[in-house]
Order: structure tokens, then sequence, then C-alpha cells
């Protein structure tokens, strides 16, 4: 070989390397292209939900009702005959037994809605109106295009009857697709066009207060002892390899540590956000105490010396200027800290919020789930219908996050001092 | 009422801030010199009467449903032992109101003794804490004077307070110990060590959901068949592997081009990007492996002829690599920044290209550090639970086909606990186990880790 060879070689060699570098670096962000993009193709179809415009007659006689009923006599009404009459309307059957079918098609709150609406509108009683009832999962997937229409019918959630509906309805201009305020304001349901986020997004809400109360304020105390006060002996090392290996550890022990203590040894309710909070506030405090503690060794000794110069005691150095000036960075260590316990699932399934919660939760201690365990809830059920509301839920979470690293981030940037 | 007390002890407290301060005002005003501000007082008296206040209302809280508890139980001398616990259950649930079952004598008695019980630990509980404040107050008021300086001792209660919150951290980790060894040890009661850890079959759900004491001979050997955790530590390690495959080239390639090729623009560009990997949540991460990579990856097996499970230790493992990608880029990152230059200009003055400057020097010299961040990738990919649990199998299944489904230790643990558990079955136990095993297995990875890096960085300063 001669030397040109060998330079060429070498130069080749040189190339390859830094292709495998920029390789791995495509790969890596492709990645997250990908992700992002899968998430937000699937979720976006459920901020909007597909309705049916019904007629409904609100006939006086067949309610029963006298001069302006009071809102509990309203709420109080049997409207079933009422509603599957109007139901029954919107398409001409003769076969009874084929009415079913059609019912099927609107989701089973139908009477609910309609009650609401009335109401809403108590001068609609004798009167007529138009109202938007929620179409079916089924119908709502094939209206948003993902059922595919040419599969033999038995294979088909939609039967071709019911298809035949739809079809006249939509020439017709019944069938129309609005905003999904139920995703964001109801609780879980098994009907996934019911289903929202609305419990979830409580329960995550009260889980990263209580995380926040507790661990900011325990964690920059413990972060101020261990930088400023603490004296070098073996008790003050066994806090710090403490500190360090909690860090890491699994999030899952965590979450034996709440069943075995939170819930085994001192009875707090199960499924509640009291609880979450706690086994949340324990993970992550370990993983805010580090960059507290970075930010408090970064603030300059002359700060220190000049306070106690002037006879300020140490106490006061500390806290009249040391953590004003440490505070941007332990803000944002905070944030992401409660960034990471908010996207946390894993210890959140052992203490019990995995349960199937309707209701809204008011209070930190009624039983809820949180939105991560809403996605991991969502996405074992079979209904087409779940997997775009669990992208859906991916979608919001992701969202909280990319928001509150944004805050970090411009904390740290607008406010932190450079020294030197 | 826990909040009427609290609110009552801080708005006391508050009040009495001001009432330390005008005192301590006052002696100034008589021309004698205190040793500290006015405020300090404040702090003093405030601190004083709200502290032991607080630690008896906490410490009376926590262990007022115990106190209760036994004693209601030991007044249900009628009632069969093994069901003391539903009937305390039963008691409360009819005490609010929300009791649907048939309601005997023994549940009317132990409700009026159990309202009456809380009734008295309420009221006494009220008057303690307002016998502190009153004389906790009164104390401290008088001891406002020229002789003490609140400065050094307002400062001595806070470092106390400072100290206490710094051993949480202790706390947390005994209280993790504790609760894992205290469960695994009725394990081990039960189930032999040796058959836990050697043992070749794991299927719990074959093992008897009752109290540990009342298990047969027979049933205990069928028992320690089931209990072997062998195939979930051969199936944690192997997607573990497949993890590393994935995240060790790709994270080390990117840390070393980051680190030595790309300019500081495609730095503050890319940098972030790779971090986001970091920040997305698991359970995303699970979501996208099961709905989407699973079914991908069985699609080309179909295409190639193979059989690929949809729930593949191959997409679990994939994706969970990814996923750890940004801890080996940016901990390799660091460690081959902190190599220093005139290692590299030495390789360079001799004629070595970049490339060979890069393998020959930088590496060897931060291979340490990339060792113990590889090491601490594994520990990620060890503790990780979501993307296991919703992408790799949950049935125990001793393979080396990475197109197989195979389960994790963790994945086992969710299985176990996740919906209502009985306490007392060797079922709920083994998760506390596994967990023990899992608690220890990253602790030792994190600690070798950690020597590797520690020495590696005494050698260039």
């Amino acid at each position: 070989m001669t030397k040109e060879e060998r330079i060429k070689q070498r130069h080749k060699a040189e190339k390859r390397f830094r292709f495998y570098g920029i390789l791995s670096i495509s790969v890596a962000v492709l990645f997250v292209f990908i992700l992002v993009q899968n998430i937000f193709s699937k979720g976006s179809s459920a901020f909007y939900r597909t309705v049916i415009k019904t007629e409904v007659f609100f006939d006086k006689e067949l309610l029963e009702l006298g001069e302006n009923p009071s809102i509990q006599e309203l709420q109080s009404l049997d409207l079933f005959d009422l509603s599957v009459s109007s139901l029954l309307k919107i398409y001409p059957i003769d076969d009874p037994e084929k009415e079913n079918e059609l019912i099927q098609m609107f989701s089973p709150d139908y009477e609910f809605e309609i009650k609401k609406y009335l109401v809403k509108n108590p001068d609609l009683i004798g009167k007529s109106a138009i109202i938007n009832l929620t179409a079916s999962d089924d119908i709502d997937q094939l209206n948003k295009g993902n059922f595919p229409r040419d599969l033999p019918e038995d294979m088909r959630r939609v039967n071709n009857f019911q298809l035949e509906i739809f079809d006249t309805l939509v020439s017709s201009n019944k069938i129309d697709t609005i905003f999904n305020n139920y995703f964001f304001t109801n609780g879980d349901s098994r009907d996934p066009e019911l289903a929202g986020i609305g419990g979830s997004l409580m329960g995550s809400f009260f889980t990263i207060v209580i995380c926040l109360l507790l661990s900011f304020p325990i964690a920059i105390l413990a972060s101020i002892y261990l930088e400023e006060f603490a004296p070098k002996n073996k008790l003050t090392d066994l806090i710090e390899i403490n500190i360090n290996n909690l860090a890491a550890v699994p999030s899952i022990v965590y979450g034996l540590l709440g069943l075995g203590i939170l819930l085994g040894f001192m009875e707090f309710p199960r499924s509640t956000p009291l609880v979450a909070g706690i086994t949340l506030s324990l993970m992550t405090l370990p993983r805010i105490i580090i960059p507290c503690r970075a930010s408090l060794k970064a603030v300059p000794p002359s700060i220190r010396e000049g306070a106690l110069a002037v006879g300020a005691s140490k106490f006061q150095t500390v806290f009249h200027h040391v953590v004003p000036l440490a505070m941007p960075g332990t803000l944002s260590g905070t944030i992401i800290g409660l960034a990471q316990a908010l996207g946390e699932t894993a210890p959140l399934i052992l203490i019990g919020m995995v349960a199937f919660v309707v209701d809204v939760p008011t209070s930190p201690v009624d039983p809820s789930a949180s939105l991560p365990v809403q996605v991991y809830l969502w996405s074992e059920s079979a209904e087409r219908g779940f997997v775009e509301k669990t992208s859906a839920t991916i979608m919001m979470l992701l969202i909280f996050l990319i928001v509150m690293n944004f805050i970090a981030v411009y904390l740290r940037q607008k406010f932190e001092r450079k020294w030197n | 009422m826990n909040f009427y007390i609290l609110s009552l002890i801080l708005l006391i407290s508050f009040f009495l801030f001001f009432i330390g301060k005008i005192k301590a005002v006052s002696i100034v005003k008589k021309n004698t010199k205190l040793s500290a501000l006015p405020n300090y007082y404040g702090y003093y008296i405030a601190l004083w009467c709200a502290l032991p206040a607080l630690i008896i209302f906490c410490v009376w809280t926590l262990f007022e449903p115990l106190i209760v508890k036994t004693l209601v139980v030991k007044n249900l001398s009628s009632v069969d032992e093994n069901a003391l616990s539903l009937v305390f259950e039963q008691i409360i649930s009819f005490t609010k109101g929300n009791f649907t079952g048939e309601v005997d004598e023994t549940i009317k008695i132990g409700s009026v003794y159990y309202l009456k019980l809380i009734q008295l630990f309420e009221s006494s509980k009220i008057v303690l804490v307002s016998s502190i404040l009153i004389v906790c107050s009164v104390f401290a008021y008088n001891k406002i004077s020229t002789k003490i300086n609140a400065r050094d001792q307002v400062e001595k209660i806070l470092q106390g307070v400072l100290f206490l919150s710094s051993l949480i951290a202790i706390l947390t980790t005994i209280g993790i110990i504790l609760s894992l060894l205290f469960e695994s040890i009725k394990f081990f009661s039960v189930i032999n060590i040796s058959d836990f850890l050697f043992g070749t079959g794991w299927s719990p759900q074959k093992a008897f959901v009752r109290d540990a004491s009342t298990i047969t001979p027979e049933e205990l050997e069928k028992m320690a068949e089931a209990f072997g955790s062998v195939p979930l530590f051969a199936g944690t390690g192997f997607i573990a592997l497949i993890a590393m495959i994935v995240a060790a080239p790709i994270g080390l390639f990117s840390g070393i081009f980051l680190a030595e090729y790309a300019s500081s623009k495609t730095r503050k560009f890319t940098k972030p990007i790779i971090e986001i990997l970091a920040g997305i949540p698991t359970v995303v991460y699970g979501f996208f492996a099961a709905i989407t990579v699973g079914p991908f990856f069985r699609e080309i097996g179909t295409n190639f002829g193979l059989d690929v499970s949809s729930e593949s230790a191959l997409a679990a493992g994939v994706i969970m690599g990814i996923m750890i990608i940004p801890y080996v880029s940016s901990l390799s990152d660091d460690v081959i920044n902190a190599v220093p230059q005139s290692l590299r200009e030495g390789s360079y003055a001799v004629g070595a290209t970049k490339s060979e400057t890069i393998k020959k020097v930088v590496i060897p010299a931060a291979l340490p550090g990339i060792i113990g961040s590889l090491l601490l990738a594994v520990s990620r990919a060890i503790g990780e639970t979501m993307i296991v649990v919703m992408a790799a199998g949950l049935a125990a299944n001793l393979t080396i086909n990475p197109l197989e489904s195979t389960t994790t230790i963790t994945t086992q643990i969710v299985m176990i606990l996740i919906g209502d558990q009985e306490f007392n079955s060797p079922k709920t136990q083994s998760a506390f186990a596994l967990g023990l095993t899992l608690f220890f297995a990253t602790l030792i990875l994190n600690y070798i880790a950690l020597r590797v890096v520690k020495k590696y960085r005494e050698k260039y300063d």
C-alpha cells in the first residue's frame, strides 16, 4: 500500500466516523418527530365529536307539566319515551326489530342530553327544537374516516342498515362535528364518546399541588442545611449518599413504599391524590435537592463574606442574600422535578389510582385517576375511540410538560445571575 | 376538624408574633438595650408556641385511628378473630351512613362505642393542643427580657428544622427498606429463598390467595414451584440488553459527535431535542410501543415469514433503548468534554486524524466515565416499568428469542399489585420480594457506576 492510498483510507475512515455520529443524532431526532407526529395525527380527531341533529318535540300533555315548572320538576322528568320516539323519527323504519339498531347509533346518554337542553331552555315546552345529540362511538369513528367502509359486513362494527341511515343523514346535513367539550369536562366512561379527562386532570392537579407543597419547602430547607450549615461528619456524608442513591431508585419502588407504609401501615385512603402526592413528593425530593444545592453552590462566597462583614448572622446571610440569589435555579429545578412527577405512572398504579372513576374529584381525598394513569387505562381498552382519546390525553400531557419545561428554562435564562 | 385546629395554631402564633414584638419594643423604649432586633422576639414566641403544638397535633392525628381501632376491636369480644377487621370496616361505614348490609347488634354497639371514642379523642385533642398553646406562649412571653438573645435562640430552632428536613432523605431510605423487608420476610418465611432465586417457574396466579398460616404442606410444595424468579431476571436482563444494543452505539456516537464535531450552533439545536427523549413520560413510550411499534414489527416479521409476537421483547427493548439514549449521550458528552485539550493536541501533533484521536486517545481517557454512564443507563432500563408493562408480555417465558414475549420484574410487580390486594397472601408479598431484589440490583449498579466515574475524575484533577 502506498502512502497516498493509506492517507486516502484514513480520510475515508474519518468521514465514516463522522457519518456515524450524524446518523445516530438523526435517528434520535427523527424518532422524536415520528413519535410526536404519530401521537398528534392519532389524537387530534378526539377534540371534536360527531353529533346527530335531532328534532325533539316537547309535548306539554305528554310531559304532564303545569305552568312555569321549576328546575327541580324539569330535572325529575322522565324523558325516556319522548327521547326514543324523537330518535326514531329521524329515519323511517317499518321493522320494529330494527329500531334498536337506529337507537344504537346514538350515545347512550341521549335522554340526559335532551333533559339538559330542556333545563337550560325551559321556554321550549310545547315547542320543538333541533338538538345536537352525540353519536355513538362507532358512528363517530365512521364519520372521522377511521373505519374502512369496504369491509364485508360481519367484519364491520357498523352494519349495512346503519350505514344506509348514516348516508341518508349525511346527505340531509343532519350529521355534524362540533368541538368536544366532553373530553375536557367528563370523567372516565365505558363509552369512548362520553369519556373525558376532566377527572384525571383534576386528579393530576391535586397530586402536583400536594407534591409541590411538600417537596419544595423540604427540598429548599434540606439543601440550605447541606450547603451552608452542615458540619463535615459521618451523618452529613450519610445524608448525601442517601440523596444521591434515592435519585436513582426506580420509581416503582416508591410505589411499593407508598403501598406498604402509607396504605398498609398508616391506612390512608386508597386511590386518592393525597397518597399520590405524598408518594411522588418523596420521589421528587432528591431530584429537587440536587439542582437546589447546585444553585446555592453557584452563589459566590464573596456575597456571604460581604454580609458577614457588616455583622449579619449566618442565618441572615443565607436567608437574606444567598437564597434570593439562588432562587431562579431552585425554582427551575423544582419545576423540572414536578414535570417528571406529573408524567410518572408506575407508583400511582401501585397505590390504586387505576380505579375506574366516573365522578370528577373535588378534593384531594376523593378517589381519582391522573393523566398518565388515564393513558395507561385507556390504552388497555379495545375500542377504536379510546386510541384517539389516549393520544389526545398524551397530547395534553406533553403540552403541560412543554409549558413547565419552558417556564423552567425561561426562569433560569432571565433571572439567573452570571458571576465572574 | 383537623383543618380548624391547624388554622387555629397558625393564627395564634401569627398573633403572638406581634405580641412578642410589642413587648420587645416597649423594653427598648425604656432605654434598655436588647441584644436582638424586636422582630426576633416575635419569631421567638411564635415558634415557641407553634412548634410544640404542631408536633403534638401531628403525632396525635397519626396515631389516633390506630388506637381507636385497637380499642374498638378489643371491645368486640363476641366476634370471631378472623372477622374482626371486617366488622371494624362495617362499623366505620355504618357510622358514615353508607353501609348497605344487614345491621346486627354487634355493629350497632360497636358504632356507638366507636363514635364515643372518636368524640372523646377529638375533644381531648383540642384541649391538649390549646393548653399547650397557652402554657408555651405564657412561658415564652415571660422569658422575653434583656437576658436572652432571641436571634441566637430562633436561629438554633431554625437550624434544627433545617437539619430535620435533610433527615427526610434518610427516613425515606429507611422507609423503603423497611416496607420492602417487612413483607419480604413474611414471604420468605413461606417460600424458601433459594426456591425464589433459582426456581425456573413463575406463575403467582397459582398461589392460593389466603392467609399464609393455613396452607398445608402439599400446597406449599406446589407454591414453591410457582415463585421461581429466574425467568423474570432473565427477561429483565434480556430486554435491558436489547435496549443497550440500541442505546449504547446511538448514545455514544451522538455524545462523541456533540462533543467533538458539532458546531456550537448544531449543539444548541440538537442537544435539547435529544434531551426531550428523557423528558417524555414513559407511559407515552409504552403506548407508542404497544400500539405502533409492536404491530409494525409483527407485520415486517410476517413479510419475512417469521412469527413475531405482538408483545415481543424486541419492540419493548428497542423503544426502551431509544428512551435511554439521552442518558448515555449527555453523560458521555460530559466526560468527553472533561478530557483535557492537551491530550488531543498531542495526538494531532503526531499527525493523527480527528477520528483517530477520538478512538485512540479521547475514548480511552474517558473510558471509565463512559462505562459509568452505560451502567447508569442499564440501571434505568432495569427499573423502567411502563414500557414493559404495556409492550412486553405478561406470562413468564424463559427464552432468548427476541421475537417472543417475555416478562420482567417490574411488569410482574405491577400485575400482582394492580387492583385490590390481600395483604396476607404470598402472592402480594412476592411483589415486595421482587421490589427488594430490584432495589438492591439498581443500588449496586449505581454504586459501581459512581465509583467508576469518581475514580476517573481523580485522574485529571
